[in-house]
Parts: structure tokens; sequence; C-alpha cells
């Protein structure tokens, strides 16, 4: 049987520690929380004094012990296409992204419907990403119904499995009926869930109206949820890393904790995008090292309390696609991919996650192919390691020549694109050898080329068009940005 | 009126217990400059100030790092606890730079880098006003009218909760107030493409950067503006 290669950051007692103090601080100090969870929490015997709530460490571990081990995310057809649990690993796009390294000049501007569409569709043609994200802000589409107008167009534009967010509680049962009209109804969305929610508690310890109202809603839709705690070592949180995963862990769990009590046994997902807190800038570097050590370990938390996990990684912090960038990114990709965290966000993103750029999305792919390779492990393959081959060629070196040889490269070795220098020739019509950034822009533009949009079955998407189309006027915005009229007037009868 | 000053002012000690980070000594210092007849202006200008210059000059150079900026900042308001009073009492005044409302945006708790600017624009002569966090636009708007406010400085620590500087812009906006002061916007997630974005006046990528724009910003005020205020 192969190994599959792991990393583990914490040994067995200090996990115990983190989680022994983690419910330690669910109960003193509590955890701030929002009138509408209060009634829940009182019902279920929690006292609440002052809008902070006191959670008994038996009923969260009751309500955790509620929590599915692992749920599936479904693509468009209705297959599974994500597993959430056990030591899987998928990566999708970052997302919420405000910027976009513009593909022309590689300077950061407003993202736009347009580049959230390119995004969508190059991230359809890479396998590496199992998940789509609703991944940038479209600054042309209003700002009241941003959230749902990104939801449209990738569910619009892609059959796989979506991470995405509400913005406001309220935009949230628009999302909600999105998909529930895109997956056949309410009841086929609750048994074929296609999207999960990331939902952020704001740090130290607090669920806010928003984001308690969104754990409560999701749950009781049966719509998975997932956790994105976020921790900033030394600012908002313990400056230790131990410390840091403590409130991680205690975020997460007084989460699931009303996540639990609005709807027991609804999908949930331990997840986070910790970081350390820069004491020189005050940023917070998602390429930090400490950072990555951050998720692997709150990720080995969730774990041990055997629930699925998420972490915000494949991210860079320099401002361009440079060698910065692309060694943060690689090193927290193979990290992740070690740490067996079953959904990892962040690919494409640099800037302290303020800037999108589909250039990076693609050598990212090839980051994420590397360590998807590495975590396959090694295979022995056959009962002769060795010894059968050298049997065939003697001392002669000549093993190219071998039917194994033959038989079995394409299993031991991964082959990436073009973006990959691997001494092909790759000189452009002008003699010049390319860079990585021209490279990368190449590949985006043969992915773009070769997408195909496949259309929902016809009823599906004259009523998805006919909702949309209604949410939009209603916020003043004539049509459907991105959304071509020749590829659904046809269908909804709105020529 | 003070006395002339003395070279035993303790202005020295003064100086290093804001650079040392020490509110216990700063304080007591100060205590001891008020008993001594020391006047408080002069305790400021030539001890506690210098110190705040020193810090923000070695932060800069990345000799000092924020928690040393936030103990020093600490040290300063415990000097100032003590001096105010001992100011107002005198009906005297530090010449003012100008007045600022600061807070952190709507739905963000965090204030770490609001207090830091707070302090150093404190130390550079402005009057600040803080707001606190979580604070609606309407609030920073209400306050810039009853002030007089010349700059407003939102901060954000969050990315999602960077979109509400946006809000703080648009209420001052919508208050008819957005003529007569500027608005600089801070937080670890904020650029200055944001700013221009958003349609602040500016954006300051840390406490001493802050001080520097504010006094860019006042300059920037023009006399007829600065009149009708």
């Amino acid at each position: 049987m192969r190994m599959r290669p792991k990393l583990q950051l914490l040994d067995k007692s200090l996990i115990e520690r983190i989680v022994g103090e983690a419910f330690q601080l669910i109960e003193d100090p509590g955890v701030r929380v929002a009138p509408y969870v209060v009634n829940l929490l009182h019902d279920a015997g929690i006292t609440v004094k002052d809008g902070v709530a006191h959670i008994p460490e038996v009923l969260a571990r009751r309500l955790l012990d509620l929590a599915p081990r692992g749920f599936c995310l479904y693509d468009r057809s209705g297959k599974p296409a994500v597993r959430y649990g056990g030591d899987d690993v998928h990566f999708d796009p970052g997302s919420s992204c405000l910027n976009i390294l513009d593909p022309e000049t590689q300077q950061p501007r407003p993202a736009l419907s347009g580049d959230l569409v390119r995004l969508v569709q190059v991230a359809e043609m890479l396998p590496q990403f199992a998940a789509q994200s609703t991944a940038m802000v479209c600054n042309d589409v209003p700002a009241e119904i941003g959230d749902w107008y990104r939801l449209l167009l990738v569910l619009w534009y892609s059959e796989k499995p979506i991470v995405t967010g509400a913005f406001s509680a309220a935009s949230l049962h628009t999302l909600i009926d999105l998909l529930g009209i895109e997956g056949g109804g309410r009841a086929a969305l609750r048994q074929h869930p296609r999207a999960i929610f990331d939902v952020c508690p704001s740090p130290p310890l607090n669920w806010s109206e928003f984001a308690s109202q969104n754990l409560v809603d999701l749950a009781r839709a049966g719509v998975p949820a997932e956790i994105v705690s976020m921790p900033l070592a030394g600012a908002t949180a313990p400056v230790t890393l131990a410390g840091a995963v403590t409130q991680h862990a205690a975020e997460c769990i007084s989460g699931i904790t009303i996540h639990q009590l609005a709807q027991p046994g609804s999908p949930i997902v331990w997840g986070g995008a910790p970081a350390i807190f820069d004491m020189r800038s005050g940023k917070t570097p998602m390429g930090a090292i400490e950072t990555a050590m951050l998720d692997v370990a709150c990720a080995e938390v969730g774990k041990f309390l055997g629930l699925p996990t998420h972490a915000y990684m494949v991210a860079g912090d320099g401002r361009v696609i440079d060698a910065q960038v692309e060694m943060e990114s690689g090193m927290s990709t193979v990290l992740g991919a070690l740490a067996g965290i079953n959904m990892i966000s962040g690919a494409g993103m640099l800037d302290f996650l303020a800037c999108h750029s589909i250039e990076k999305l693609v050598i990212d792919a090839e980051a994420i192919a590397s360590a998807q390779r590495l975590i396959e492990g090694i295979d022995a393959r056959s009962d002769s390691l060795a010894v059968a081959m050298f049997a065939q060629t003697g001392l002669s070196g000549d093993f190219l020549k071998l039917k194994e040889t033959r038989s079995l490269f394409r299993k031991e070795q991964h082959f990436p694109s073009a973006v990959i220098d691997r001494g092909l020739p790759t000189m452009n019509s002008n003699g010049d050898e390319p860079g990585i950034l021209q490279r990368a822009r190449q590949r985006v533009e043969e992915l773009l080329s070769a997408y195909e949009r496949h259309p929902l079955p016809p009823e599906r998407e004259q009523e998805l068009i006919t909702f949309a189309l209604r949410e939009a006027k209603a916020s003043g915005l004539e049509g459907l940005p991105e959304i071509l009229r020749a590829e659904y007037a046809h269908e909804s009868g709105l020529l | 009126m003070a006395r002339e000053l003395m070279p035993d002012d303790n202005f020295s000690a003064m100086r290093q217990s804001i650079i040392d980070g020490a509110p216990d000594t700063a304080s007591s210092l100060a205590q001891q400059a008020v008993s001594a007849g020391v006047a408080p202006i002069d305790a400021i200008n030539h001890g506690y100030v210098p110190g705040m210059h020193d810090v923000g000059e070695q932060f800069a150079k990345g000799q000092m790092y924020l928690p040393d900026m936030m103990a020093s900042a600490e040290a300063m308001r415990a000097a100032m606890a003590v001096l105010d009073p001992e100011l107002k009492k005198l009906g005297a005044e530090r010449p003012m730079s100008g007045v600022v409302v600061l807070g952190t945006t709507k739905g963000d708790i965090h204030e770490i880098g609001k207090i830091l600017v707070g302090t150093m624009l404190t130390a550079h002569g402005f009057r600040v006003h803080d707001l606190g966090v979580d604070v609606a636009g309407e609030k920073f708007a209400a306050k810039v009218q009853e002030l007089h406010a010349d700059i407003v400085g939102v901060s954000a620590l969050l990315t999602t909760t960077m979109r509400n500087q946006k809000g703080v812009v648009d209420a001052i906006e919508k208050a008819g107030l957005r003529p007569r002061v500027k608005i600089m916007v801070g937080g670890a997630p904020v650029t200055r493409r944001w700013a221009e974005e958003i349609g602040a006046d500016g954006y300051a990528k840390d406490a001493m950067s802050a001080v520097a724009l504010a006094r860019q910003l006042m300059e920037q005020k023009t006399p007829a503006v600065v009149e009708a205020v």
C-alpha cells in the first residue's frame, strides 16, 4: 500500500491543549453574538449576557458530534465532484477580490464582470481546480447586487461546484434562490448542493449580525457553510501561533454550535484565513511561512475533531507576478496539500489578497498539479523495484527502451503545461524566449479559445434569466452584463 | 508664568520614557515636572514629543516594531493625561495643526493602527477626536460638523470592512461637508488606488506617513475653505 505523504505540525498533546483552551474561551470570556441568535442559544440553555454567549463545553462537544464528518459538493450534472472530509485535497481560486492585474498592463485596476467571466472560463478548463469561486467583486454592477451577480455569472459559465458567500444577511436568500433555480429546486439543492458559503466571524470571538444570520439561515436551508475564521496573530489574536490556532478553534467551535443548534446535521466546514500580523508594516502576509503554518495547524485541529477542513493558501503578497509571489504561492500550495486540507482557496491572488490575476491562476495551477503529484506519493508499481529492469538492461543504462518505461512513465511523471519551462522549444515568432508572464498569457489565451459554454436546460435557463433580470432591474441595472442577450434571449422568449 | 528651562528638567528622561514605552515612568515624570513648576508645554515639546519623533524615525528605519510603537503611544497618553489638565488650568493650549476626526469603519472593531495614527497626530500638534471602532459614516459626518474638523481619518483592518470606507465618504458628501473636510484612509488591506477609487483625499500606509499626509492635506485646504469653517 502506497504511503500518503503528510505534514504534521502539532503533536497530540498540543492539539488537546488547544482544544481544551478553545472550550475554555467559548465559556469565558465567551463569544460575542448577534441578537438574531440569542433566543436560539437561550433555548439551548446557553447564557447570553450583554451580547456575549457563554457556551458550556459539554453542549459544544455534543453539537460538534452532530456535524457531518464529510459531505459532497456536486457539479451541474449532479455528480459528486468535491468530497469534504478525510484527507481529500481540492483547490479553488481565491474569492471576492476587488482588483485584478490588467492582462495587458499588469497594473491593478478594479475588477469588472468581464474579468470574472474570463477567470471562470480559464478555471473551468483547468482540472487542478475542482471548484470555482465567486472570485471577484464586479465593479461594473451595482454594489447591492454584487454578490448574487457574481454567482449568476459563475452558474452561467461553469459546471463545477462553487465556493461563494453573501455580502449581507438579506442577499443570502437571493443567492440560495439562484442556486435553487439552477439546481431544480430547493429540495434538490439540499440533496445535491452545488455551492458552499463562506461565513466569517470577526476576530476575536465575534459572530456579527450578518455572520450569525448567515450561519443560521444556511443551516436551515441545508446549504453547506464554511467557517472562515481569520485570527491575525499579534493583532486580533494572540501573537503565538499556538495561541492564534486556539482562538481559531474557539471561533470555529462557537460557529458550529450556533449552526448545529439551528439545524443539527447540516454540513459545515472547519475553515479559515488566519495570518500573522507583520509587526513592521501592519499588513497580513498570506505568503509568510508562519501564515501557512497557522493554516496547517488549524486544519490539524479540525481533523482531530473529525471535521471537514478548509484554508486560504496559494496566495502571494508581491504586487506583480514575480519570483516572490510565486515562491510564496508554491510553498503554501505544497504545505496545504501535504496537510490534507479538503478545500484550499486562494489561487490567483496576490498583494495581500487585494488583487487577482488570471495569469497567476494558470501559474498556480502548475504548482497545484505538482502538489497533487507529490501527495500521490511513491508507488513500488511492481514486485521488483529495479532488479527486474536491470535484468533486462544489465549495465548498459538503456532504460528508455524498456516496455516498463513506456508503460509507467505517465504514471510516474507529471507533465506540466508550457507555462513551465522544461527545455522544450518555446521561441515565439520574434525569436525571443518568452518569460513566465508571456507563457502564462499564452496559456490563458489557449484555454479561453478552447472553452465552450454548456447551456443549462432551456426551462432552467429561462427561469434563471427571468429571475436575474427582475432582481437587476429592481437595482436599476438594465440587462445583464457579460451574459450575451443572444445566449438567453431565444430560450427565455425575451427577444 | 513658567520659569526658564533648566538643564535638570528631566527632558531626556521623559524622551527616554517614550522610547522605552514606559507609561508609569512617563506619568511619574510628568507629575514631577508639574510639581517642580516646569511649564507643561515645555515638558511636552522638549520631553515627550521628541521621544515620539525618535520612535517614529526608528520605526521608519525598521529598528522599532508595531508593539514598540503601541507601548510608546501608551506612554505618551499617560504623560498627556497628567499634562493636558495642567495646560487647561493655565488657559494655555498647544499650537494646533488641525482638527482630526478618527475612527474605524462600520463592522470593524480593530483599532491598533488608528490608535497609533491618533497618537502620532497628537504628538505633532493635531487635535484628535477618536470615535472608536465600528463607526457608521453618519457618525463621522456628525462629528465633523460638530467640531468643524479639518480632516477625517478612516481605518479598516479587514478586506470585508474596507468597503465601508466608501460609506464614510458618501455620508460626508451627503451631509454637504465634503468641500471643507479632507478624508484620509488607511489599514492593512487599503491601497492608494482604493483611496482614489472611493474618492478619499489620501492614503497613509502607517502612522508616520499619516502625519505627513495630514500636514499635506492641511496645506491643500484653501484659505477660503478654512475661513468658511
